[in-house]
C-alpha cells in the first residue's frame, strides 16, 4: 500500500470490483457469441476460464504466494481469451492458450499489475503462431448442427472470392469470426456500461476507432470512382468487422498495459488504429487488432514518460533550462 | 592462477561458466540453429572443433601476438579453422551444411570463441587452453541440445527427426519459429540458474546463522 499526504479520495473501488464490472460488460458479447455460433462456444469459454484460474492458483501455490484467484483477474483473462478464439476450436487451444497467458505473460513478469503486455492477447498471439490453421477455422453463424467453416468478412479485403457481408449483419454479428468479436452491437452495450461506470475513459477507444475511421476514409477516397456512399460503407465496414470493437473497448483499455497519462492514452489509441489498418490493408494476416495492441503495449511506458507532466511548483534543473 | 587445475577448467566450462546459460554468450546462433537436435549437435561439434583448435594455436602464439592487434590476429586464426570446418561439412554432410547455412561462417565472430581466446587462451598454457576449449565446447553443445530438445519435441513432436509423440499431438509451430527460441532460451536460462545458484544461497544462509 502506498501512503501519501492528504487529501485522500475515498472510494470503494477495488481490483475485484473493476474486474467484475468488465466481466459484466462482456456478458452481452458472450450471449451474442452463443446465439450465433451455438452452445459449443460455452465449452470454449468454460475451458479458457477454468484453465486460466487453475494455472493462476497453481503458480501462486508453487511460488508460495497468496492465492489471489478471488480478484477475478484470471477469470477475466480467460474470458477475454475465449472471446478472441474461433468457435468450436479443439480443446487444447483454450487450455494451452490460457495457460500461456497466465504463466508466461502474466506470472513470469510478476503477476497482476506487472505484466508488460495484455495476457489474453499474448495467449492469442501464441495460439495464432502455433496453430494457425485451427485459429482461422471460422464457422458460418447459425450453421445449425453441421458446422460449416468459412472465411471472415475481412478476408474479402485480400481475397476477392469471399462474399462481402452487409453492414447490418456486421453490426449485429451475423458473420463469421471469433466468439466475442462479431457483434458490434453487443460490444457497444458493454462499452457503454464501462464508460458510464467510469471504468474506462473514452480516450483510448475513441482515438483507436477514430483513427481506423479516418484511415478507412482516406483509403476509400483514394480508390477510383469514390462516392459518398462507398466511402461511408468502407468506414463502417472497417469499424464493425473483425475485432476492432472488442479490442478498442476491452483490450486496449487494460489498466496495466496502457499508458496512464491522458495525452499518452490518445497517442496509444492512434498508434493501435494505424497499426491495425496497416496490417489489414497490407499485412499478411487478415486482421491486425491483437498484434497492434500488443505492439502498442510495448510503447506504453515510453509514452507515459514522454508525456510526463511537470508537478506544480517543481523547480527545473539546470540542464533542462 | 599460474597453473589452473585441468579438471576444474573442464568442469567450469560445462557448469559454472556454461557459455550459454551462465555467460550468455553466443545466443544468436543458439536461437537460430536449435530448431532440431541434429542441427544442435552439428553446430555444437563445429563450434567445439574451432574452439579447441583456436585455443591451442592462440595459446602457442600468445607470446608473439602484439597486444595492440591481438583481436585481428585471433580472428584470422579462428577464420582459418572455420574455413576448414565449412569445407569438411560441404564435402561430407552437405545436408547439415545447408541446414546450418550462414551460421557456420558466422562462427568466426561467435563471441564464445573470441571470449575464450581473449580471456583464457592468451593467458594460459597449451594443455589448459585445450581442456578449456573442450569443456566450453561440450558446455555449449549440451546447452544447445537442451534448447533443441524442447523446441523439436514441442514444435514437431519428434527427436532427431523421428516422431516420438503420438500422431494426435498437435505440433505447436511457435517452438520452431523465432519466438519459441527466445522463450525456451529464457525459460531454460532461468531454470538452470535457479538450480546452480540455489545451492550457493543455501550455503550463504547456513553461514549467516
Amino acid at each position: 500500500m502506498i501512503l501519501s499526504g492528504s487529501p485522500h479520495i475515498r472510494s470503494n473501488a477495488s481490483v475485484t470490483k473493476i474486474m467484475l464490472d468488465v466481466i459484466i460488460a462482456l456478458v452481452p458479447a458472450c450471449i451474442a457469441g452463443v446465439y450465433f455460433f451455438g452452445p459449443g462456444t460455452l465449452t470454449t469459454i468454460a475451458l479458457c476460464i477454468a484453465s486460466a484460474v487453475g494455472c493462476e492458483a497453481a503458480i501462486q501455490y508453487f511460488t508460495k504466494r497468496d492465492i489471489a484467484i478471488k480478484d477475478l483477474s484470471a477469470v477475466l483473462t480467460g474470458l477475454l481469451l475465449a472471446l478472441n478464439l474461433p468457435p468450436n476450436v479443439p480443446w487444447y487451444l483454450p487450455v494451452f492458450g490460457a495457460a500461456f497467458a497466465i504463466i508466461i505473460v502474466k506470472q513470469c513478469f510478476g503477476g497482476l499489475g506487472h505484466n508488460f503486455m495484455n495476457p489474453a492477447l499474448g495467449g492469442r498471439a501464441f495460439l495464432m503462431i502455433s496453430w494457425p490453421v485451427a485459429m482461422t477455422a471460422f464457422l458460418v453463424p447459425n450453421g445449425g448442427i453441421d458446422a460449416i467453416s468459412t472465411a471472415t468478412p475481412l478476408a474479402a479485403l485480400t481475397n476477392s472470392s469471399v462474399e462481402v457481408a452487409t453492414i447490418g449483419d456486421l453490426f449485429f454479428g451475423n458473420v463469421a469470426g471469433c466468439i466475442g468479436e462479431t457483434s458490434a452491437f453487443a460490444l457497444l452495450i458493454g462499452g457503454a456500461y464501462l464508460l458510464i461506470k467510469r471504468i474506462i475513459s473514452f480516450r483510448i477507444p475513441g482515438a483507436y476507432l477514430g483513427t481506423v475511421a479516418v484511415f478507412a476514409c482516406l483509403t476509400a477516397l483514394a480508390a477510383p470512382g469514390a462516392t459518398g456512399s462507398s466511402v461511408l460503407e468502407t468506414v463502417l465496414f472497417h469499424l464493425l468487422s473483425g475485432g476492432v470493437m472488442l479490442g478498442a473497448f476491452f483490450m486496449a483499455t487494460d489498466y496495466v498495459t496502457s499508458p496512464m497519462n491522458r495525452n499518452a492514452q490518445i497517442v496509444f489509441g492512434v498508434g493501435c488504429g494505424v497499426v491495425t489498418m496497416v496490417i489489414r490493408l497490407w499485412g499478411g494476416y487478415p486482421e491486425g487488432v491483437s498484434f497492434s495492441i500488443l505492439f502498442m503495449n510495448l510503447f506504453a511506458p515510453l509514452l507515459d514518460r514522454a508525456f510526463k507532466r511537470k508537478v506544480f511548483g517543481e523547480v527545473r534543473s539546470v540542464e533542462e533550462q | 592462477m599460474e597453473k589452473p587445475v585441468l579438471k576444474g577448467v573442464f568442469v567450469n566450462g560445462i557448469l559454472n561458466e556454461n557459455p550459454l546459460f551462465r555467460l550468455v554468450l553466443g545466443t544468436c546462433p543458439s536461437i537460430a540453429v536449435s530448431t532440431s537436435l541434429t542441427n544442435a549437435v552439428g553446430m555444437g561439434a563445429a563450434a567445439m572443433f574451432v574452439l579447441i583448435c583456436s585455443n591451442i594455436l592462440i595459446s602457442l602464439l600468445r607470446n608473439f601476438i602484439p597486444d595492440k592487434v591481438r583481436i585481428p590476429c585471433y580472428i584470422v586464426v579462428i577464420a582459418m579453422f572455420v574455413t576448414v570446418v565449412q569445407m569438411v561439412l560441404k564435402a561430407f554432410v552437405p545436408a547439415l551444411d545447408e541446414a546450418l547455412g550462414i551460421f557456420i561462417p558466422l562462427i568466426v565472430v561467435n563471441c564464445i570463441i573470441l571470449a575464450r581466446a581473449e580471456s583464457f587462451a592468451s593467458k594460459n598454457g597449451v594443455a589448459a587452453s585445450a581442456i578449456d576449449g573442450l569443456g566450453m565446447g561440450i558446455g555449449f553443445t549440451i546447452a544447445l541440445m537442451m534448447i533443441a530438445f524442447v523446441r523439436e519435441l514441442l514444435g514437431t513432436g519428434s527427436l532427431f527427426g523421428v516422431r516420438v509423440l503420438p500422431e494426435g499431438y498437435p505440433d505447436a509451430l511457435m517452438f520452431i519459429l523465432a519466438p519459441g527460441g527466445f522463450l525456451v532460451l529464457g525459460l531454460l536460462l532461468a531454470l538452470v540458474n535457479y538450480f546452480l545458484s540455489g545451492k550457493k544461497k543455501k550455503k550463504k544462509k547456513g553461514g549467516a546463522h
